[in-house]
């Protein structure tokens, strides 16, 4: 909200799309164009939106489950596409809002209900996941760096293409829980401690672990045509070969 | 009189659905509805419109929808295995409240089944597709013709009553060509909008006409919130209030059923003498409309009941056509779907079932040899 605020983007230019999860009711808080849609389902809700009216903003907020998981081929096709949105992933590493299992982000090895002797998946990297799929804008951000957070999402906003930040984010009340964490304030101390703000890596470089490093900055950051424009562009010379 | 098309059903469709002002199509690959959207990509660009192909059948699904709150007039189309996965986007259209067409050109199944082949078996999968209750139209036309014609009456029903609607085509149908006249003048529906410039605009808050709520698009100004859980009139989330959920779910369906003699539709022939009744749908109604032209020329008094709307099933007209019947003959190609729909529906009638369970159609004479011993 700083950042549309900072930007002076008015806020009917705006629609922000969650799916469903602790993240997804995110919507249900703004006083704007929001949609609160299917599990998973934001990023291709987001697309219809944005080719039918190419002049809105459009914002996907959503958690790992939504997004990486139950929405993963929503994402690596829109990242191809370079569609001109931005998708916020908040990384807390476990379906929180279903009690705490296992989800696709979760680190190896770690405790959730329904990995009780420990995570046997490796997780997904999204950052090096959205880059390869063809995403022309990547950060990584924790809960601890919200200015740096901020400011990638008002590049994101002004910029055109695909662009996503992960936002490695807490769950203090389960996975921190089952992970002998010791609650909110130390699990944001131990991110702050865990993570390194690297430039010039990368994508597939930029590791995140909690147990390790997590590896924060902006790894992508370029210039593609965007799918919107394109379509457009389509569309404006089929009207002009009707004419002709 | 209209411009005269030599045209598939797919083909009518298509040109159906950019006459009606339909500006946006997403859509995957499948047959029997593939060249929907071979047509769609070749003209709405020169309408102005956009067409997507998309990963799968649920990002189609969700697009078409986030154009239709973006405020363009929305459609996808698919087979059988597609709906499946369309399945919970179905119930999200309908708790949304969101105009939507969806053209389901059947095939045979159940699963992959056989792609090309004609089968009638997605009669109840379309009505009862989603979890929760809902109402939605489903229509079933004939002829080419017919495609066209409800077509257009779909995009009209789904933006009158804010609902997504199905259209079932038959494999034969949609691959069939046939002639078409192009009405030059049609009837089309526009959503309703609110007020220019109303302050706290509540996309659920119902006109008390009609149950079905004014429709604001994304980037218009009046904070629109769509929301998939149960939501109360401003679209904020209550799902722990069972009196909003009571109330919702009655107003999404009863918005429908208080119509429904409005919307139900049916056809029938020689049904006003008729000692015996035979029903079918879809382009089985073609064939059997010969096979009991044929059994009239021979003394057998029967008549032909064919249902346009499926959903709403036209109650009244079946039992205004059956009621005088000694048996009522329900011919389709699937293993009974039609005959449970009429037994919920309307029990006043015992039936004769009869199951057509070969790729292809049966003839005239094959439905006259089912009937025979029978009357």
């Amino acid at each position: 909200m700083r950042a549309l605020k900072e930007l002076k983007i008015k806020r009917e230019e705006v629609v922000v799309v969650s799916g469903i999860g602790c993240t997804g009711r995110i919507t249900t808080y703004l006083r704007m164009d929001a949609a609160h849609v299917l599990h998973g389902r934001a990023i291709p809700f987001a697309l219809g939106v944005k080719l039918a009216n190419p002049k809105l903003k459009v914002i996907v907020i959503g958690g790992d489950g939504d997004i990486l998981g139950i929405g993963g081929n929503h994402l690596i096709h829109a990242a191809r596409r370079n569609i001109d949105m931005l998708v916020i992933v908040v990384n807390n590493g476990v379906y929180a809002m279903t009690g705490g299992q296992v989800a696709p982000t979760t680190p190896k090895g770690c405790r959730t209900t329904t990995s009780p002797y420990g995570n046997v998946e490796r997780p997904f990297n999204v950052v090096s996941l959205a880059s390869s799929a063809g995403a022309t804008y990547v950060a990584r951000w924790t809960t601890a760096h919200p200015l740096q957070l901020k400011e990638s999402i008002k590049e994101g906003l002004t910029r055109r293409g695909f662009s996503l930040i992960e936002v490695f984010s807490q769950c203090p009340t389960i996975y921190g829980r089952l992970n002998n964490l010791n609650g909110a304030p130390a699990m944001l101390r131990l991110l702050a401690e865990k993570s390194v703000i690297k430039k010039g890596i990368r994508p597939e470089e930029a590791v995140a672990d909690w147990g390790d490093t997590i590896v924060c900055g902006v790894f992508v950051n370029k210039v593609e045509e965007e799918f919107s424009e394109r379509i457009r562009r389509v569309t404006d010379e089929g009207r002009d070969n009707n004419r002709g | 009189m209209g411009n005269i098309f030599f045209v598939d059903g797919d083909g009518a469709c298509a040109m159906a659905a950019i006459r009606a002002g339909c500006k946006f199509f997403a859509g995957y690959p499948i047959t029997p509805a593939s060249e929907i959207a071979e047509y769609m990509a070749r003209e709405l660009p020169r309408v102005g419109g956009v067409f997507v192909q998309m990963e799968d059948e649920i990002a189609s699904i969700m697009a078409a929808l986030g154009a239709s709150w973006a405020g363009l007039k929305s459609m996808t189309a698919t087979s059988g295995p597609g709906l499946c996965l369309m399945a919970e986007a179905v119930g999200f259209a309908a708790m949304t409240e969101t105009p939507l067409v969806i053209v389901d050109a059947q095939r045979a199944g159940p699963a992959t089944g056989a792609a090309s082949k004609p089968w009638q078996g997605d009669l109840i999968q379309a009505r009862w597709l989603s979890n929760g209750d809902y109402e939605l139209i489903v229509l079933y036309p004939y002829s080419v013709q017919e495609t066209y014609e409800m077509t257009i009456e779909a995009f009209n029903l789904a933006e009158r009553f804010r609902i997504p609607v199905i259209l079932l085509l038959d494999a034969l149908l949609a691959h069939a060509r046939e002639r078409l006249e192009v009405p030059p003048k049609l009837r089309i529906v526009e959503r309703k909008r609110p007020p220019r410039g109303v302050k706290g605009y509540l996309p659920y808050a119902p006109d008390p006409e009609d149950m079905v709520p004014p429709m604001a698009s994304f980037g218009e100004g009046y904070d629109v919130k769509v929301e998939t859980t149960t939501h109360n009139e401003a679209g904020s989330p209550k799902s722990s209030d069972p009196l909003v959920h009571f109330k919702l779910v009655k107003r999404i369906s009863d918005k429908v059923r208080i119509k429904e003699a409005e919307v139900a539709r049916a056809d029938t022939a020689w049904i006003e003498d008729a000692e015996y009744v035979l029903i079918a749908v879809g382009f089985m109604a073609r064939i059997a409309k010969v096979a009991v032209k044929e059994l009239r020329e021979e003394g057998v008094k029967m008549g032909l009941f064919r249902p346009i709307t499926i959903w709403p099933f036209p109650r009244e007209g079946f039992i205004n056509a059956t009621s005088r019947a000694k048996k009522v003959f329900v011919l389709e190609m699937n293993y009974g779907q039609l005959c449970r729909i009429i037994k919920g529906e309307s029990a006043h009638k015992p039936l004769v079932e009869l199951n057509w369970l070969y790729f292809r159609p049966p003839s005239p004479d094959e439905i006259k040899e089912l009937v025979k011993g029978e009357v």
